[in-house]
């Protein structure tokens, strides 16, 4: 089996999400899974009033840009390794390109470009249709743990 | 609402994002609000942990209720807008009440740098920081 196939076959998203996303916060902030290849995951942000930063404008909040993109960029490690690998985000950047249009969802796309022992390195783009125009960009990792439920 | 002036701005400055997360003024702290909120599902990311991305959201809103708060003082017509945030993430966050505070480090004419940290029982303790950069300008610029 060659490492793309054994990626594809051993971890999916999707499942995962339909497991845990709709309990958690993901699902309180309405994500979904949207798409996923080996070491990269869509998840999408529909639009809500309820994520309004700024009333006048009706713009999203940059907070939850910032989980839809720990999300994407979380699950991609583990599409890009092929099972599941118990882990935390260790630090995360985030730059605002600009607004997300309002009432368009936002669209995260997580890539995880590099794996080692005990670290997964991934960057991504959030855009709200075009992600020739992004909303923003994030870079970030992961690190390893044994006590994940704790 | 709270009688006090320096909350009621403080509270008129909360968006929607804000109540969907449960966060809340806690208390003033040196005049800047400690924001909060409850653990609950809407707040959960692995099973009886804080999500990464809920604990930036309250550190986020610490962060610009402190610049909104310092500006104001001095020049309330300036509008803020984020440039970018670093999050670093230390301990787990537990199933506790988790508080965060902004910390403006420098307003210069048009960038203000400004740091937040999250913690749960122990303010020296922090489970979570932020780094973020703000562009600064005044209306008839925009």
């Amino acid at each position: 089996m060659t490492d793309s196939a054994k990626s594809a076959a051993g971890f999916d998203p999707s499942a995962f999400e339909g497991i845990l996303g709709k309990l958690g916060h993901g699902g309180h902030l309405g994500m979904r899974y949207r798409a996923h290849g080996t070491g990269w995951v869509e998840m999408e942000l529909p639009y809500s009033e309820r994520l309004v930063g700024d009333a006048e404008s009706g713009i999203i909040a940059s907070g939850p840009i910032i989980s839809l993109m720990d999300n994407a960029t979380s699950l991609s490690v583990w599409t890009a390794i092929g099972e599941f690998r118990p882990q935390v985000t260790l630090d995360l950047r985030v730059d605002y390109m600009r607004p997300a249009t309002p009432a368009k969802a936002v669209i995260g796309r997580g890539e995880c470009y590099k794996v080692t022992r005990s670290m997964a390195f991934v960057r991504g783009i959030a855009h709200d249709g075009d992600p020739d125009d992004p909303v923003a960009h994030v870079a970030g990792t992961f690190i390893r743990v044994d006590n994940f439920l704790g | 609402m709270s009688a006090d002036p320096d909350m009621n701005a403080i509270l008129g400055f909360m968006p929607p994002f804000a109540e969907t997360m449960g966060i809340t003024v806690d208390h003033l702290r040196n005049g800047l609000p400690v924001m909060a909120f409850d653990y609950g599902p809407h707040v959960m990311g692995r099973p009886g942990f804080l999500h990464g991305g809920a604990m930036s959201g309250l550190m986020e809103i610490a962060a610009i209720a402190a610049l909104r708060v310092t500006v104001a003082a001095e020049e309330p017509a300036v509008r803020i807008k984020p440039v970018n945030i670093t999050i670093s993430f230390m301990r787990g966050g537990r199933e506790a009440r988790t508080y965060a505070l902004g910390e403006v480090t420098r307003i210069g004419r048009r960038v203000a740098n400004v740091e937040a940290k999250a913690w749960q029982d122990d303010p020296a303790k922090p489970i979570a920081t932020i780094f973020m950069n703000f562009l600064l300008s005044s209306p008839k610029q925009a």
